[in-house]
């Protein structure tokens, strides 16, 4: 499998994410200092495809052990597309965990696409930027951004395309994805809904033939909600997740940006 | 005569002898007995640095107090420095590098120089606004960290941005960056930030305050930060940065200062209750 949804920092003990020291250390030798060049940075973020649009959203608390830094740093990127504002872009990364490697993950990715449509005269496809997204990551295999990544767009036959990264670059298409802190409390849900895990057909009769209902792909409107419902129970759950939602709806006429609060205790 | 130009107007090794290298550093040529080093911890240090976006610019302050582990070692270290007359950057963390990144700073504020007039004040479009200051520097910290040599500071970066709306926003050490309304950094994010936060909750409310409210609110949160932060000062720096440009006061003391609570505190000291 690909992205794992329950990534945690390397530890081997019950831990919040924030603790970002190295557990363990061996006993015996002198105590040294290092500088350890990761932190977390908290959020969620969640990503679903339909049969025209994908739908990727997070949340913008940035978040630093138990303090909030700021109540609005963004994780989803506009990728390509024309100048700083990204006109006319089609591509979304949404990025979350060491919020640094982040940006600049943004930034490189961002450049490759520009460079892309200058050199070629055309828009990268999804499916190009995914995989050069991969390439970009395992290039710093050895000394990785610590983010898990999550692409969207819309693919060539013009459904709903969605990508999903580990910090060193394995990937995979999928239907949807949760990312992040509270990736362990959203993804499940999103099995449930989306996949229809565990859900059978109720008219069957009962025993160990009981066939299980076949995912088909969802509306928008049922997606919009199933994004908001995710997110305002993951508030109530995880401390890292909060403050507000933002949403990008990718469709073949361009990106539609949303924006709710959340609460923000 | 010499025919290598590179030896000309140099000390000629016939007559001074040869170069000695002992006192340069290892990648200058200077003896290799010792490995090269990189801050792996801090030694001199300043504490908070706080700042808050009003209506029409940014107010930032930070003490005075250069401390060398609990011992305050230096009473008059400047750690606001003005950039240009649109930002002002607040340093934070060791001071050995806020020294190396001010050196930074004020080279390249003269390359800067070269491209427009500074005094001008209808030149703007070349000025080098507080949002592109912060790009640069955050991509210095970024970089640092990424070679394992971090610059153990964190920073305040504020002032205008190139549409002349006041800016706010931080780097630190591992090059993590961020903008809020309010910004408060070390023991300010947690005595600070949650004052500046209830006078300004949002980034509407932020622009629907004034100046005087935004520099009584951070001398405020100056006060109760001399209150509870073992490692400041009562002396300050402050500094308002709008249109009519960059307003710094570096020589600030606390005042109307209330120790009335102080004989409420038990459980530690020499009381017997």
């Amino acid at each position: 499998m690909a992205a794992l949804s329950s990534y945690s920092m390397p530890t081997e003990q019950p831990a919040f994410s924030f603790q970002n020291q190295p557990q363990s250390h061996a006993s015996g030798g002198p105590t040294q200092h290092s500088f350890y060049p990761y932190t977390d940075n908290g959020g969620s973020t969640l990503g679903i495809s339909g049969s025209s649009f994908t739908i990727i959203a997070g949340d913008t608390r940035m978040t630093s052990g138990y303090n909030i830094l700021t109540r609005y740093a963004p994780k989803l990127f506009r990728i390509g597309g024309e100048g700083p504002e990204h006109a006319g872009a089609k591509i979304v990364l949404s990025v979350v965990g060491f919020a640094a490697d982040g940006q600049a993950l943004q930034e490189r990715l961002d450049m490759v696409v520009k460079m892309y449509r200058y050199q070629h005269g055309k828009d990268m496809s999804v499916h190009a930027c995914a995989q050069r997204l991969s390439h970009i990551l395992y290039n710093k295999r050895f000394f990785p951004y610590y983010v898990q990544a999550i692409l969207g767009g819309i693919d060539e036959e013009g459904v709903g395309a969605l990508y999903s990264y580990d910090p060193v670059g394995s990937y995979e298409r999928e239907q949807c994805r949760a990312a992040g802190a509270a990736a362990s409390l959203i993804m499940p849900f999103l099995d449930n809904q989306v996949n229809l895990k565990n859900q059978y057909e109720p008219d069957a009769p009962q025993g160990l033939e009981k066939p299980q209902l076949q995912p088909q792909p969802l509306d928008r409107q049922t997606v919009e909600e199933l994004v908001r419902d995710a997110f305002t129970s993951a508030v109530e759950r995880h401390i890292e997740v909060g403050d507000g939602l933002q949403m990008m709806v990718i469709t073949k006429d361009g990106i539609e940006e949303l924006y709710s609060p959340l609460k923000q205790d | 005569m010499n025919h290598n130009p590179q030896a000309w107007g140099r000390p000629r090794d016939d007559v001074y002898g040869a170069y000695n290298s002992q006192y340069l550093p290892q990648h200058h040529g200077g003896p290799s007995a010792h490995p090269t080093t990189h801050t792996q911890s801090p030694i001199v240090t300043g504490t908070s640095v706080i700042a808050i976006k009003y209506s029409t610019g940014v107010v930032i302050a930070a003490d005075n107090l250069a401390s060398y582990g609990s011992l305050a070692r230096f009473t008059d270290v400047k750690r606001l420095k003005p950039f240009n007359r649109k930002a002002v950057v607040g340093f934070g963390g060791d001071v050995s590098d806020m020294q190396y990144l001010d050196r930074l700073l004020s080279s390249l504020d003269v390359q800067e120089n070269y491209s427009h007039n500074n005094d001008d004040p209808e030149d703007t479009k070349a000025l080098m606004s507080a949002k592109n200051l912060h790009t640069y520097l955050a991509k210095v910290m970024y970089k640092r960290r990424s070679d394992f040599n971090p610059l153990w500071n964190s920073l305040l970066i504020c002032g205008l941005d190139e549409k002349n709306k006041p800016f706010l926003a931080t780097a630190d050490l591992l090059g993590t960056t961020y903008s809020a309304p309010t910004l408060a950094t070390g023991f300010g994010a947690h005595l600070a930030q949650p004052l500046l936060r209830k006078a300004v909750p949002d980034e509407e409310a932020s622009q629907k305050l004034d100046k005087e409210t935004a520099v009584e609110v951070v001398r405020e949160c100056m006060k109760v930060l001399f209150y509870r932060d073992a490692r400041s000062m009562n002396e300050y720096s402050i500094a308002v940065v709008d249109e009519k440009g960059v307003e710094l006061k570096e020589k600030e003391k606390l005042e109307n200062q209330s120790w009335a609570f102080a004989d409420q505190i038990r459980g530690y000291g020499t009381q017997t209750v």
